[in-house]
């Protein structure tokens, strides 16, 4: 056993030099910074006026392509930030007609101005603040597709953590971290590391997918195997899983940085109308590549001998082993697979949102909603509960405050939890 | 290399601030997971309804003090009939869930904006511990031998903590010698074998939820005190996470595990990020910049909980027994 701690922090170890290379630089000194963007596309060429307090100019800049903006000021104190509403695209205003902010820069900080912008209502159409019934409709029709897009995202990290679930009995609080793992090795490979050049984001995201699959395998094969062996009981692998996530997670920070990244292909992308709502056509293609991989795993759950063989393992393994199937070997590859489609999921969220070394915890209880609300283990039980999750979180914000919407869904993972502790799909058994 | 702030500091650790919130935490952690068997992951937000009670009673409504302290442990009262009534039937992976969602849905709703008025959004609330050092008995000075020792407001805190520790300790030793104690334990080994004793034990988990519940509220109290605010960022689930590494160092099931088990955390904790730092910024240590110090010891933090649990689980005092790791 303590060689395969010692072989886990080797691997882990070898992951240092890996992302050795973008080890982001330390912001120096006081700074103000921000991004604007529009349903998740960044504005650009927008211009920004800081001043300090008192008016005196400190600088003038516009936004880059990811919608971003940075100056560093001499001091601490406070500083008046304006956003110039005409510069922004025709469509668009800042939310409220407000576009002063005047945030507070702390010793060795940089602060983080916000500008919230929403779409200019069209002359003769009603304002946004008072919808029309098509308006209504149409808002809702975007979001119910987002939160389809959210939900299969969901839905990949939440079938890799019922497999794993299934076969071992693990509740893994570190699944979190293979999301993130994903999209930050993909991020990598994407803009540069060991002095090569960037590479397109396809293929970055397939050397990504190997690592964190190889990830997955070896983390099975060193550290949760050897732990089955010795008899550790399934709640002592939970709590362990917990330390598990804060060593990744924060590993993951210190190569990493504590800042917001994007991919550097398909950030800016123009959305294109489709019926009633606007969809960039790279989350068209998200959810394409998301809906095809949960099919094939789907599928071949259902159909190849291992499949039937994983499923055999889920529902006793001893049976299992004792009909001359190779548990270990099952529940190795369940682990390559859950850490390769957590790591899409990562890379999809990525995708439509930004980088972060928190953007796999944050998601967590929403992956364990999804997989609640669908069945513990149940691998379908997952699909169909993490789109309902998803749908729900973004469809809801028509009537609860925004930074509110994970509440709801957290909601429903205690109310399903009491009311039908099984989930949609699972079987009834005993949970309490 | 600064060895004299490297060793003041790392003294004042092992018996700072810290080690009174997270013992008081840890304390409570003890009962319902080391006593009971409870994997209770909500911790975090016992402390924040205690933290922003007082706060808000304070700040927000304008009455006394005591009266902030009142409404703080009620909330945490509250909050465990709010969360065991449903929770403590269900198994105890499930629980663990239900209790960090919980967590989680209570730290969203204080940093709200929509509830901003109430709880100050993420900037939290400050400015409601004048009445506490108010009543401080010590005049000003300096309070310590040589470079070790505290101003009056940190001294008149740290003595009312670590009397609020020694009672809770106490209580604690008192409760487990005691009837009501053993059938706790005897909870955590077989429950079915309590109920078929005729014990209610739905009751005496719920009782265990409440008792350890107030005892990490005023861990809650202490820290608003100490740092003179609440944000509602500082009690995620990684406040929780801290106090369960603290209580498997010190040894689950044991009086003193937790309160051990504080010193010993923050000792290192502080040491490492200062020793890393300080060696940084001289240029002993050149592969890493000062920002990454902090992310370091957190990953050390998480490779060590790793370590115990699969080395040594009973940590420092405990019995490897006595630790419901396998229950169920």
């Amino acid at each position: 056993m303590r060689r395969a701690v010692i072989a886990f922090t080797a691997f882990l170890g070898g992951l240092i030099f890996l992302f050795a290379g973008p080890a982001s630089a330390a912001a120096e000194g006081e700074g103000l910074k921000g991004t604007l963007t529009h349903q998740g596309q960044p504005v650009n060429g927008a211009k920004i006026v800081v001043t300090t307090e008192d008016g005196q100019p400190v600088q003038e800049l516009t936004t880059n392509a990811q919608g971003t903006w940075e100056v560093a000021v001499p001091k601490a104190g406070k500083y008046k930030v304006t956003l110039d509403a005409s510069t922004l695209p025709p469509n668009l205003q800042p939310r409220g007609g407000q576009n002063v902010r005047t945030p507070q820069v702390f010793e060795g900080n940089v602060s983080t101005v916000l500008f919230p912008l929403e779409a200019k209502a069209a002359p003769g159409e009603a304002p946004a603040a008072d919808p029309s019934e098509g308006a209504l409709f149409r808002q809702a029709a975007q979001l119910a597709f987002e939160g389809l897009n959210l939900g299969l995202i969901i839905a990949l990290a939440a079938l890799g953590l019922s497999l794993i679930y299934g076969t071992t009995g693990l509740t893994n609080f570190a699944h979190g971290e293979l999301v993130t793992l994903g999209a930050v090795v993909a991020f990598m490979f994407n803009t540069g590391i060991f002095g090569w050049s960037g590479m397109p984001l396809e293929l970055a995201a397939l050397l990504s997918l190997i690592v964190c699959g190889a990830f997955g395998y070896f983390q099975d094969r060193f550290f949760w195997g050897r732990l089955r062996k010795r008899g550790t009981g399934v709640i002592a692998m939970m709590i362990i899983s917990i330390g598990v996530a804060i060593l990744l997670r924060n590993m993951i920070q210190f190569f990493f940085g504590a800042q917001n990244e994007s991919f550097s292909d398909y950030t800016a992308q123009a959305g294109m109308e489709l019926g009633p709502i606007t969809v960039a056509p790279k989350n068209l293609w998200a959810m394409g590549i998301e809906l095809f991989v949960l099919i094939v795993v789907g599928v071949a759950l259902l159909k190849t001998r291992l499949g039937k063989a994983a499923r055999a393992v889920s529902d006793n393994p001893a049976l299992a082993a004792s009909s001359g199937i190779d548990v270990d070997r099952v529940i190795r590859i369940i682990w390559t697979l859950g850490a390769a489609i957590a790591a899409l999921a990562g890379i999809m969220l990525g995708l439509s949102q930004s980088l972060k070394f928190t953007m796999g915890q944050d998601i967590l209880l929403l992956i364990f909603a999804g997989v609640t609300l669908g069945g513990l283990g149940t691998a379908f039980g997952a699909l169909v509960g993490s789109i309902v999750v998803g749908v729900f979180i973004q469809v809801s914000t028509l009537w609860v405050p925004p930074e509110l919407k994970s509440v709801g869904a957290l909601a429903i993972l205690i109310i399903v939890l009491l009311v039908r502790p099984q989930g949609i799909l699972g079987r009834r058994e005993r949970i309490g | 290399m600064d060895w004299l702030t490297i060793l003041t500091t790392t003294v004042h650790a092992a018996i700072g601030w810290e080690v009174v919130v997270y013992g008081l935490a840890a304390i409570g952690v003890n009962i319902h997971f080391g006593y009971t068997g409870l994997l209770n992951f909500g911790q975090a937000a016992f402390m924040a309804v205690a933290g922003y009670g007082l706060a808000v009673t304070i700040v927000v409504i304008g009455l006394p003090f005591w009266v902030g302290i009142l409404v703080g442990l009620a909330g945490a009262v509250l909050l465990a009939l709010l969360l065991g009534v449903p929770t403590l039937r269900l198994r105890a992976d499930y629980l663990a869930i239900v209790t960090i969602a919980a967590a989680e849905i209570i730290r969203l709703i204080f940093r709200s904006v929509a509830f901003k008025e109430t709880f100050g959004g993420s900037d939290g609330r400050r400015g409601f511990n004048n009445d506490f050092y108010e009543i401080n008995p010590f005049p000003p000075g300096h309070y310590g031998i040589g470079p070790f020792g505290f101003n009056e407001r940190t001294f008149w805190l740290l003595v009312v903590g670590w009397v609020t520790l020694a009672v809770c300790c106490a209580v604690v030793y008192l409760l487990m010698k005691s009837p009501w104690g053993r059938v706790l334990k005897a909870i955590r080994e077989d429950e079915e074998a309590v109920r078929s004793l005729g014990k209610n034990v739905f009751s005496y988990k719920m009782q265990s939820l409440i008792l350890g519940g107030v005892i990490g509220a005023l861990g809650g109290f202490f820290y608003g005190l100490y740092n003179g605010s609440v944000q509602p960022d500082v009690f995620g689930t990684e406040m929780t996470f801290f106090a369960y590494t603290i209580v498997i160092l010190g040894g689950a099931a044991r009086v003193l595990g937790p309160v051990v088990g504080a010193m010993v955390f923050w000792v290192l904790f502080v040491f490492i990020g200062n020793f890393l730092s300080e060696a940084v910024r001289a240029g002993y240590i050149t592969v890493i910049t000062e920002t990454q110090v902090g992310p370091i010891r957190y990953a050390l933090v998480g490779l060590g909980f790793i370590l115990l649990l699969v080395f040594r689980p009973q940590g420092i005092f405990g019995d490897k027994r006595e630790i419901a790791l396998d229950a169920r």
